[in-house]
């Protein structure tokens, strides 16, 4: 019995069995890919820092190195390790390599595992001394195919350092590119000389070790916190946490989509067997067991996809890593080469979810079929019958209200929850809402006079049931894809847009693709403003803060700004505040400061620069689509005048009308020491390359709006399948009575094309909701930037026809083949 | 206006079987002749045949003096819908559609206007006794009452033959006779001939001729023969 569907119907069951498949598959493959890229690097933040039980740490400027005396001295703590930390960039490379230098006496017994291990013979702690020494993780050198013994070139300001691989390293985490080296030696050749990044303690026993913390943190200088490893573990995690929930999100609306596919294809199968379920009721089948019976076959289904979508999602996890890394090319886990680990629990909460979305998709037919009454539904002409859970508009208003409200909610601990919950809300009342909206709007069709065009609409508007039943699965997977095409289009657009404020030079110069030692030096700041057919030149500096130890650190930029009209070098969002007489120094902050830090126009702040707080005077607000953790502009004097810091990381440079792009950076190349170190960037490439990655990043929703369209296109199938079967004599009669085979075909066309073209504008309503709530609640609560509406008419107009062409001409070939397969025979009970 | 000569089919495939074989028949305006068989002697494929929804292998069928054997599925459609109607056992009435819209049904295929539409399907249901009933929804009607919707579609465009293929198999005796009753007396009153196809003696017994089908062809029924 529970096989004789599957059995009967095969083609139908396969596509609801690909359909659970799908979403499972996705949603595996997303977390698998998610956990081993946060697994490893929770491994490698936890093997830096060994055993410590406190950390006390800077940014990447770091801090004074007086501060470690300070806290070594102090009674509770055993051992204290220091450390500098550097991104290095290498010649040749895109990538940096992490480098850490520590005091090797000191790490042995906080951080055993970033000892290295000298290789060739030489013993004991004298090669680990050396100034040139570096030992590599296993994965450093595979990655640089070097070994032991060969040099490694990295760069400093705009010059070369070379050291000398010494050995590896003992244990890092296996997935973790870096190198370690003497934290003299370290501080020497990346210039950072009196200066630290952290500090690892171990405390002596007994030690209560919040309270002393409480104690440490007020000797410490501003912008220096002192945390827990689960603590630095966590704030690594946050810092990709929006992107992988979101990405999870994502994938579950593809099991979502493949629910209501399970939904259409049951529901079908359950109108067609209505007359089969009454027999077996009427020969004694129970209520719950003609229940239990309906579910069985759906978890049956489910648990073959499952099956499947889990072997699918396990394969798709591992060649996406291979492909795009472990972030999807978004950026977040840079240095951590991930492999993908089979994770049974995963794989069984997943493999559960695509059970149950399988059951819940068929619990409303299965009701439904349980609940009619025998003797009706052998009666001929029943099968007709809408279920009754699609009848009442109640609770898909309900759905849609509750959906509204919820969408004014703040995020939960920083994830949009309310705003997930108020599209699927939104999603479901869409859809319950379906079939009377089919009933109205049918009805409305004029009485034509055209057979066909008379039969389809009599037919889509005295059965709402089954045109919902049809309309269900076109409608959430349009809607989903309206909503995921608009919220990339918009963010897209405004990236783009953003883009083209933030890029108003015709030149850029960066000391260095990737890393914190590549710089322009003051000298070589000189030279580039020398550079002849130069209109106007303008250096940049950023440099991370802390500004609380919960959150990851905040990008202090340092640049060249009219503070009369920041608008012209910002994307302003709403109007500046021009700063006055004697207010300390204007910023203009991001809109992630203002969701994360509470920061408001005019605020005064504080923020940790050289060691102390220095008051700023916040002028304005800016939309910033690089980083999500918040980003502060400053004018540059005003950064060199509290840091002292006088290099800088970029310049943009104007040219003078007829000076060539291609001159000027020969000239550079030539003039400038080390220029060839230099990267040069137009913004037109600068512009390509971001859309790029903009493109690779958001390369899973351009896979879920295909799987989105893919599945809509399959409950096409499915639907009209199964309606033209459960049809069969409907269309022998009408053979009979005169009806033509091309009337047949065209009455079925119009049918799907007016169905189709229902669920396409509902879809366009629904999605474009759905989509609000992304743009305007989702990406905000999440990532901390808004974007404009932007709407991709051509991709949603396009897929609309092709979906309702889809529509039209799957209905005339399911009908065909119904008639195929003996509907003038269908007619007679008695052949 | 009927005229069957020869009439043969066969079904193909691994186990072909020959349903009928060398069936001749003649029926004239406004006979009423009911055909009977046991089951899978090949009734309803005999129906089929003279509707023009199948294809005889041998033999011809002539109908108002046209082979509808030779005629392409189109032009047959157009002649099943202007000159047959047609009455199954099961009804068939669509579910979607209004009583009177179901009766329209043949109307509006032969582009019968709105308001003579109107008229017509008012005079077929009272003729059945479904007068006022035309708003009615097929599910809040019994089996009989179903039945009397067929019959008013199968007359409402006045067809010159109909069809009628086990009218009573889902009824019960008393509406049976009702039913048979009633289709005798539409036949007359429209002037048009008829088949009807039964297992009932007793429903074969309110036709004009009664033949039985054989698997070596028609003939008459005899008297010995019983109710099955």
């Amino acid at each position: 019995m529970l096989f004789s569907e599957l059995r009967t119907h095969t083609a139908r069951s396969a596509m609801a069995i690909v359909a659970i498949a799908i979403g499972v598959a996705m949603a595996y493959a997303v977390h698998l890919i998610n956990e081993s890229a946060t697994g490893e690097f929770e491994r490698t933040v936890r093997s830096l820092m060994g055993n410590a039980d406190l950390e006390i740490r800077g940014t990447e400027a770091g801090f004074s190195e007086s501060v470690y005396p300070l806290v070594a001295r102090l009674a509770e703590v055993g051992t204290a390790s220091p450390s500098v930390a550097v991104e290095a960039r290498l010649s040749g490379r895109a990538d940096p390599l992490k480098i850490v230098g520590v005091d090797v006496f000191r790490a042995a017994a906080v951080q055993p595992g970033l000892i290295g291990r000298p290789e060739g013979g030489r013993a004991g702690a004298l090669p680990l001394l050396e100034d040139d020494a570096i030992f590599l993780s296993p994965v450093a050198l595979r990655w640089l195919g070097a070994k032991p013994g060969d040099p490694l070139h990295v760069q400093v300001g705009l010059e070369t350092r070379t050291l000398r691989i010494r050995g590896t390293l003992a244990a890092t985490g296996e997935g973790l590119r870096l190198g370690v080296m003497d934290i003299g030696a370290a501080q020497s050749c990346f210039e950072r000389l009196g200066m630290l990044q952290q500090i690892d303690l171990s405390l002596r026993p007994g030690t209560d070790a919040e309270a002393f913390r409480a104690r440490l943190s007020r000797l410490l200088p501003a912008g220096v916190f002192v945390s827990t490893p689960a603590e630095t573990v966590r704030r690594s995690s946050d810092l990709s946490r929006a992107y992988r929930v979101n990405l999870t999100v994502l994938a579950l609306v593809a099991l979502f989509t493949g629910a209501f596919l399970v939904f259409s294809s049951q529901a079908l199968a359950v109108m067609r067997r209505r007359g089969q379920f009454a027999l077996l009721r009427v020969l004694g089948l129970r209520q719950g067991e003609l229940l239990r019976l309906i579910l069985a076959e759906a978890a049956l289904q489910g648990a073959l996809g499952a099956c499947l979508g889990l072997g699918l999602g396990y394969l798709v996890a591992g060649a996406t890593l291979a492909w795009a890394g472990s972030d999807l090319g978004a950026g977040y886990f840079k240095g951590v080469a991930p492999q993908v680990h089979f994770d049974a629990a995963a794989a069984l909460l997943f493999g559960l979810l695509g059970l149950a979305s399988a059951v819940l998709g068929s619990v409303a037919p299965a009701v439904e079929a349980a609940r009619a009454s025998p003797a009706q539904a052998l009666r001929a002409g029943d099968e007709a019958a809408a279920p009754r859970g699609l009848r009442s508009v109640a609770p898909g208003i309900v759905a849609i209200a509750a959906g509204a409200a919820l969408s004014f909610l703040p995020p939960i601990d920083d994830v949009p929850i309310a705003g997930y919950l108020a599209i699927a809300l939104l999603l479901t009342g869409g859809i319950a809402l379906v079939p009377r909206l089919a009933r109205v709007l049918f009805a409305r069709l004029p009485d034509s006079r055209h057979v066909p065009l008379h039969l389809a609409s009599t037919q889509l508007s005295g059965s709402p049931g089954r045109a919902a039943i049809g309309l269900a699965g076109i409608l959430a997977s349009f809607s989903l894809m309206v909503a995921m095409a608009i919220m990339v289009a918009s963010f897209r657009t405004s990236f783009d847009q953003w883009l083209t404020v933030a890029l108003p030079a015709d030149l850029y110069l960066r000391a260095g693709s990737a890393g914190d030692t590549a710089y322009f030096s003051p000298a070589d700041q000189r030279n580039i403003a020398a550079t002849p057919g130069l209109q106007r030149v303008e250096f940049q500096r950023s440099l991370p803060v802390s500004l609380d130890p919960e959150r990851p650190p905040v990008m202090l930029i340092g640049r060249s700004i009219d503070a009369a009209d920041p608008a012209s070098r910002l994307a302003l969002v709403g109007t500046p505040r021009h700063p006055r007489s004697g207010e300390p120094p204007p910023v203009w902050v991001s809109e992630a400061m203002v969701d994360l830090y509470g920061y408001a126009l005019g605020q005064q702040v504080f923020l940790p620069l050289g060691g102390r707080r220095v008051a700023v005077t916040v002028a304005g607000v800016w939309r910033d689509y690089a980083r999500q953790q918040g980003a502060v502009v400053i004018e540059r004097q005003d950064l060199a005048r509290f840091t002292g810091d006088e290099t800088a990381n970029d310049a943009a440079l104007w040219l003078l009308p007829g000076s060539g792009l291609a001159a000027t950076e020969q000239w550079l190349r030539q003039r400038l020491a080390n220029g060839d170190r230099v990267v040069y960037s137009s913004p037109g490439e600068i512009r390509a390359r971001s859309l790029k990655i903009f493109d690779r990043s958001f390369a899973v929703t351009y896979l879920l709006e295909a799987v989105a369209i893919v599945i809509g296109l399959a409950g096409i199938a499915v639907s009209f399948g199964g309606q033209a079967l459960a049809r069969t004599r409907e269309f022998g009669m009408l053979r009979h009575i005169g009806v033509s085979r091309a009337q047949i075909g065209a009455m079925l066309a119009l049918e799907g094309a007016l169905l189709a073209m229902l669920g396409v504008a509902a879809g366009l309503i629904l999605g474009g909701a759905v989509a609000l709530i992304l743009v305007r609640v989702v990406n905000p609560q999440s990532f901390h930037w808004t974007m404009n509406m932007s709407l991709p008419w051509q991709l949603i107009s396009t897929v609309a026809i092709v979906l309702v062409a889809a529509s039209a001409a799957t209905a005339t070939w399911a009908g065909r083949r119904a008639m195929a397969t003996g509907a003038v025979r269908a007619v007679r009970e008695d052949w | 206006m009927l005229v069957l000569q020869g009439v043969s089919k066969t079904y193909p495939g691994a186990a072909s079987r020959t349903v009928l074989a060398g069936i001749d028949l003649a029926l004239a305006s406004g006979e009423y002749v009911a055909i009977m068989g046991e089951s899978g002697v090949g009734k309803s494929t005999l129906l089929n045949l003279i509707a023009g929804l199948e294809r005889p292998d041998r033999g011809s069928i002539l109908f108002d003096g046209q082979e509808i054997s030779a005629l392409p599925d189109d032009a047959a459609t157009l002649l099943r819908r202007r000159a047959m109607g047609f009455v199954f056992q099961a009804f068939h009435v669509l579910p979607h559609l209004s009583v009177a819209r179901n009766v329209a049904l043949p109307l509006l295929l032969n582009g019968i206007g709105k308001r003579r539409m109107r008229e017509r399907v008012a005079a077929g249901l009272a003729a059945v006794g479904l007068a006022g009933r035309g708003e009615s929804m097929p599910r809040q009607l019994s089996g009989g009452e179903l039945q009397r919707v067929a019959i008013a579609r199968a007359i409402v465009h006045r067809p010159s033959l109909l069809l009628v293929d086990e009218p009573t198999g889902n009824l019960d005796s008393d509406t049976a006779g009702k039913i048979l009753r009633l289709l005798r007396d539409q036949l007359h009153a429209s002037g048009a001939a008829g088949i009807l196809v039964t297992h009932s003696l007793a429903a074969a017994r309110t036709a004009e001729r009664i033949l039985r089908l054989t698997p070596t062809g028609l003939e008459p029924h005899a008297d010995s023969d019983r109710e099955e």
